[in-house]
């Protein structure tokens, strides 16, 4: 966990004020709409089909049970009793009114939580893998980067009015759980040949209308030199990022259109200007932000402890574990990942009921500390494999053991046409129905890894150019349509799934998605063989001729 | 949504009503023909013609006390007078989600 100091928790603070007067002012109408618009999206108040939705920052993904007890009091206070966790570690209420935000958003800055920049034209919330500090192999804890460039990027005046929002994602593993070739900078940090920490920098990547994956500008930026590196980009992309047409105004547009030889230069010609400059960071600025993660104290356990040799002769446990259970840098722990994805449920939402009690177990078994994937999953991230039994116990009790993480039914959604006023079709309807025509575990795991990801409109929020299954909600004479994609990913091989054919009803996607994974049971070369694997290796023409043939 | 600046430009096909989110809590609200506004739909001003939906549009946007993004939006006169929204968009607006929030 991260301690905030005294200046954050003023800062905090002192947002909370301003958005109170601020909302009073717009409630007696001394402020207009058009005046209030981007003083509420300042701070994460989006206005959507049915009410106001509020966006709230989870940084890196990491929360305390003290936190998120806070986010399940949010949701039974000011909402209705549940929260949506977003594809980018942040957490979503959909039914706030904005007369009660500022008493909202005071009660969250109370355990050092904000909705600062999850909204506007700034740098959004810096995010990172669920895994950070515990996974085995890492090279560091991405984490402290994040913060630190979270720390730099808050209510800075030079990223405070860029031409669009900007995301950056860092990962430390080799495996790629942060999504990090999708976002409008992504870092990855390793080590070069001195053995010395530093990041290779991705940059433009991004979803939406004009996807790209995000091409390497520096292959290795020494650790002490990445704020100035990366306020270099910032700085060439507000120079030259378009302000005249929205959907030409990211980063990745830039890129695409300066190449992104041309653009590294002018980056690299920024950044001499910067050397040695005062955002060179020296060691005690890193060890300041480093000394400020706390990190359990771990005991000395065994690989295999009685209670799980003893649990393991339960198939429904063995299910579970081999599924959800992934090992841990310390022996004798274990990350668990608590899947949102029940079948019938909408993807990523928790009940206030379930948030208490995720809190209350992370007490109990994970030192406290809980963490969000952008999958839309929560994890506990220091879980004693002794203690796993019992977990379980407790989480199939709460409907947060579906064995299904990286299975078909792990489907990631976008809130679509029910909640969204920019979707022009629903995704959760979608994603219900597709786990319920998956609901049979052996099913799932014959078929395997098979990511599934649903959007209601070509913003993207769902990433459906990244999934192994692509689903993208369209409107055609207003009604419903389905472009299917396949042959996405988002980890470190990142590609854009490719469209099999024309868009299919709201009807038939079940069925078209039943026909594909069908395809693939009966194509593959073995059982081992993923999804995206096969298609790979045969190109969409299979699939499509089986999805298409009788329609 | 479309912009009541956009929408300016654009002729009613059918019978139409204004709607907006209520400002303090953003629930959706209609105009109704005593320039005030009502959660209910069938409480709504209904309009025919271009002329008075971009009137009764104007009048809305004036109101941003009240409410916030009015625009025009349509609606189906079914029979007895009973009103129904127009789309799906509106009759989610309308009605709710679609969705099942907790498991099957």
């Amino acid at each position: 966990m991260y301690a905030y100091d005294e200046l954050d928790r003023t800062l905090i603070n002192e947002r909370v004020s301003e958005f109170r007067d601020q909302v009073k002012r717009r409630l007696s109408g001394e402020l207009t709409e058009d005046e209030f618009k981007m003083l509420r999206l300042q701070n994460g108040v989006y206005l959507q089909l049915h009410a106001y939705m509020f966006r709230v920052a989870i940084p890196y993904g990491t929360l305390s049970s003290k936190q998120l007890r806070r986010l399940a009091h949010v949701a039974r206070r000011y909402d209705r009793g549940y929260g949506h966790f977003t594809t980018r570690q942040n957490i979503q209420f959909n039914w706030i009114k904005l007369a009660e935000l500022p008493d909202a958003l005071s009660d969250l800055a109370e355990v050092g939580i904000h909705a600062m920049q999850t909204s506007g034209n700034n740098m959004r919330n810096v995010t990172s893998d669920q895994w950070a500090g515990v996974a085995p192999g890492e090279v560091e804890d991405p984490r402290i980067w994040s913060e630190i460039l979270r720390q730099h990027t808050t209510l800075h005046p030079e990223f405070s009015f860029l031409p669009r929002k900007f995301k950056i994602a860092i990962t430390a593993s080799e495996h790629d759980r942060a999504a990090i070739k999708i976002h409008d900078i992504g870092l990855r940090l390793h080590k070069n040949a001195d053995g010395e920490t530093g990041f290779e920098v991705l940059v433009g990547g991004g979803l939406g209308r004009t996807p790209f994956i995000a091409k390497t500008i520096k292959p290795f930026v020494h650790g002490r030199d990445i704020l100035s590196y990366v306020e270099a980009i910032l700085r060439v992309y507000n120079q030259y990022g378009r302000r005249d047409n929205i959907y030409k105004a990211r980063i990745k547009i830039l890129v695409h259109e300066l190449g992104i030889e041309k653009f590294a230069r002018e980056v690299d010609e920024e950044w001499r200007q910067m050397s040695d400059s005062a955002l060179t960071l020296d060691h005690s600025v890193i060890d300041e932000v480093r000394s400020r993660f706390s990190y359990p104290a771990y005991e000395k356990l065994p690989h295999m402890p009685d209670e799980l040799k003893q649990a393991a002769h339960d198939p429904l446990f063995e299910r579970w574990r081999k599924n959800s259970v992934a090992p841990h840098k310390v022996q004798g722990y274990s990350i668990v990942t608590l899947s949102l994805k029940p079948v019938g449920g909408p993807p990523g939402d928790a009940t206030a009921d379930q948030m208490d009690a995720v809190a209350d177990l992370a007490d109990k078994y994970s030192f406290g500390e809980i963490r969000v994937g952008h999958e839309q999953n929560l994890a506990l991230p220091h879980v004693a494999k002794r203690d796993l039994p019992q977990l379980w116990k407790a989480l199939d009790r709460l409907g947060l053991a579906t064995p299904n993480v990286n299975l078909v039914t792990d489907i990631i959604a976008c809130p679509g046409l029910d909640y969204c006023s920019l979707a022009n079709a629903r995704s959760i309807p979608i994603a219900q129905e597709l786990t319920r025509r998956f609901a049979n575990h052996d099913t799932a795991d014959m078929i395997g890894r098979l990511h599934i990801n649903i959007s209601g409109c070509i913003n993207a929020c769902g990433h459906h150019h990244v999934g192994h299954i692509g689903i993208l909600g369209v409107e055609k004479n207003g009604e419903e349509f389905y472009q299917i994609t396949i042959g996405g990913r988002a980890d470190e091989n990142a590609q854009m799934g490719v469209l099999i054919g024309p868009a299919v009803p709201y009807a038939e996607v079940a069925d078209v998605i039943e026909d594909i994974v069908e395809a693939y049971l009966a194509l593959r070369d073995r059982p081992e063989e993923l999804f995206v694997d096969t298609v790979k290796r045969l190109g969409v023409e299979p699939f499509k001729e089986r999805v298409y043939a009788t329609r | 949504m479309t912009s009541p600046l956009e929408q300016k430009k654009i002729r009613i096909m059918g019978p139409s009503v204004v709607t907006a989110n209520r400002t303090w809590d953003g629930a959706v609200v209609y105009r109704t023909s005593e320039q005030g506004w009502s959660t209910v739909l069938s409480d709504a001003a209904i309009v025919s013609t271009s002329d008075d939906a971009r009137a009764l549009l104007a009048e809305s946007v004036a109101d941003d006390v009240g409410a916030v993004g009015a625009y025009i939006a349509p609606v189906e006169i079914k029979e007895g007078g009973v009103i129904k929204p127009g789309n799906l968009r509106e009759h989610i607006r309308s009605k709710g989600l679609t969705i099942d929030l907790l498991p099957a």
